[in-house]
């Protein structure tokens, strides 16, 4: 499998009135062709932002500091607004979180929709629309016809999401970003949006980068998982090696705290202590303060993210 | 649609209703319509048989409901210092007025809606620093302050405009004197029009930029971006249609305010219009004259707000629902 989109060494700062902070520390991932990686962690710990920092769109004050988004070859994080444009919506899509704030109130679906293939080929409103009508039938939104002409209040949170999901899927994109894209939605409706973008996904070979803090959600649909915690990497494998056996302690935290994984005991394991802000990251290893494990080397030296015994790539000193 | 137009208009009527009420109160307390029927030579007890005559001594409640229903029929009672109807003088002074407020509110309009936006694309510019620097000075300075600034500058010192009065008029229909279709007449409108406009212009430009930098951070706006599409498409049809609803409100209400902000330019600039008529009919305590520019500004600061309101709605698809419901 080829890559499709590689993060290298990336940096993301946000410049504060005081100082400066870093969101995103030196991470390196990559998606290869086709793939679904998930990107796991607790609100906070930089998912978004590094999701966003991919496209260029992190809100201000934050910015790229240093590092490489290579997509399909090129070096896109050089790239200025006008060829940034030429990739955002039309080679990769994104979904966002909150399906009620992400369609503008005040215009049609079909004017959301037609506007974005517009934006990216000199197609005729006839074809633009044929295409926004066959989009619709793939995220199974009955009398597409319709809707095309009504506003998003319309329509519930649930088919909401669909359309975001349909206007992602407009221009074949190669990857598309979720963030956190069932999050707002109950739970029954979770599982039929991760079903349809599982589904969409597989069809078309389309690479998913999903962002969520829902490890149900990723174990459903993805292929790797990333454990993201404070900004940095700390656990990159399998799925089902992640799930079933994972190797740093915050992931083992992570997974202990879901019920079905916590066994017989009655109450829900807990990581003692919550993540640190961006500016208290502590020396070492950021998860020092929190981790059961943690040695004198914690403190001191940053552990680097690199494959260990269990074949997954860990960032932990006490994981051999 | 149909079912929020008509609930608006019955809101307006109540609203109305009330004017209409605070206006009598007043009449009822300050007037003495027997003075203004008669001459200083009439004795107690013929003015108490006027009186008598005239339904002045019924229940407040009984003179209210004549009072409303000659108001229905236009007939809101007559001045006594021009011996003529009110609603004749009003009508006569009214195209004068509303004339520099329709002026006045296209200067706002027009250049509050571009500065705004501009101010709140590019929030680091200098122009959009000017914009909002001048806007706080522009706020801060009172109107007649302005007027008298203006009428010193170009017409005392460069001659340029005419410092008071209408100019050539032209009479249309048959009762609106229009300043409007000559050259003498848009020349006159120039200086009061801007004095006018001057307190508005500042707020508009804030209420613009704001609402507008608002809109620009939510999150159907980077969604937006994250389509790909050109930056002119998310501002003028993404951020600014969203813009609009909050500044119609509040501007519709504002506008409507102006027409009573029109007393101090009208003063200075010896504007004939309702606003001078006003505060000559306060010096010559012409109660009838008052209460009645009470009533008729009020019933125009009504209109405006329903117009608002209906144009709201055809803005807003949420609310056309609702209607629709």
């Amino acid at each position: 499998m080829g890559k499709l989109l590689s993060i290298e060494h990336l940096n993301v700062d946000f410049a504060m009135r005081t100082e400066t902070l870093r969101a995103v520390d030196n991470v390196s991932l990559a998606v290869h062709r086709g793939e679904r990686l998930g990107l796991v962690g607790e609100s906070g710990a930089g998912k978004s932002v590094l999701g966003f920092s991919i496209i260029n769109l992190i809100s201000k004050p934050g910015y790229i500091d240093s590092g490489r988004v290579v997509f399909q070859g090129q070096d896109i994080s050089t790239y200025n607004d006008e060829q940034m444009r030429t990739i955002r919506g039309n080679r990769i899509s994104m979904i966002f979180q909150d399906p009620m704030m992400t369609l503008n109130p005040v215009l049609t679906i079909g004017a959301q929709m037609k506007e974005t293939l517009l934006a990216h080929a000199s197609i005729s409103d006839a074809e633009a629309t044929a295409i926004c009508l066959e989009k619709l039938r793939k995220v199974y939104i009955s009398s597409p016809g319709k809707r095309l002409t009504q506003f998003p209040h319309e329509f519930s949170g649930g088919m909401r999401q669909r359309i975001v999901i349909a206007i992602s899927l407009l221009t074949n994109p190669a990857l598309i970003i979720a963030d956190e894209p069932t999050t707002a939605l109950d739970v029954t409706i979770q599982a039929e949006i991760m079903d349809l973008l599982l589904e969409l996904c597989e069809s078309d070979r389309m690479g998913l980068l999903l962002i969520t803090h829902d490890l149900a959600v990723v174990s459903q649909v993805t292929q790797r998982i990333a454990v993201m915690y404070a900004g940095t990497i700390v656990e990159l494998g399998p799925t089902g090696d992640i799930i079933n056996r994972p190797q740093h302690p915050y992931t083992r935290g992570l997974l202990g705290a879901l019920p079905q994984k916590a066994g017989d005991s009655r109450r829900l394991n807990q990581i003692p202590g919550v993540m640190p802000g961006l500016a208290k990251i502590p020396p070492g290893c950021p998860f020092n303060d929190r981790c059961n494990m943690a040695g004198d080397i914690c403190h001191e030296k940053r552990p680097p993210l690199i494959v260990k015994q269990s074949g997954n790539q860990v960032a932990c000193h006490m994981v051999d | 649609m149909f079912a929020f137009t008509v609930r608006r208009i019955l809101q307006a009527i109540v609203v109305m209703l009330v004017i209409s009420f605070i206006g009598f109160a007043i009449k009822h307390n300050f007037g003495d319509p027997v003075r203004e029927l008669v001459g200083e030579r009439v004795t107690p007890e013929e003015r108490a048989q006027i009186r008598e005559r005239l339904g002045l001594n019924d229940p407040f409640l009984v003179q209210y409901s004549r009072f409303l229903v000659d108001a229905l029929h236009g007939d809101l009672g007559r001045s006594f210092f021009f011996k003529r109807p009110v609603t004749e003088v009003i009508l006569s002074k009214a195209p004068a007025t509303l004339e520099l407020v329709f002026c006045a509110s296209l200067i706002v309009i027009l250049l509050s809606v571009p500065a705004g936006i501009h101010a709140a694309i590019y929030p680091r510019r200098l122009l959009s620093r000017f914009i909002m620097g001048s806007s706080i000075v522009g706020v801060s300075i009172p109107v007649f302050l302005t007027a008298i600034m203006l009428i010193y500058i170009f017409s005392v010192e460069l001659g340029w405009l005419p410092s008071f009065g209408r100019g050539e008029t032209v009479l249309l229909f048959g009762f609106w004197e229009s300043g409007l279709l000559t050259k003498d007449g848009l020349l006159h409108l120039i200086m009061p029009s801007v004095a006018l406009s001057s307190i508005m212009l500042p707020l508009f430009i804030r209420l613009v930029r704001s609402e507008m930098m608002e809109v620009l951070e939510s999150e159907y706006v980077k969604f937006a971006w994250a389509k790909g599409l050109q930056p002119r498409r998310v501002w003028y049809v993404h951020a600014f249609k969203n813009t609009l609803l909050p500044v119609i409100t509040v501007g519709g209400v504002q506008l409507g305010i102006m027409v009573a902000f029109t007393i101090l330019t009208e003063t200075v600039f010896q504007w004939q219009g309702m606003g001078s008529m006003f505060i000559e009919s306060v010096s010559r305590a012409d109660t009838a004259l008052m209460v009645s520019y009470i009533v008729v500004v009020g019933a125009i600061f009504v209109v405006v707000n329903t117009m608002v309101d209906l144009i709201y709605g055809l803005v807003n698809p949420t609310v056309r629902v609702a209607g629709r419901q």
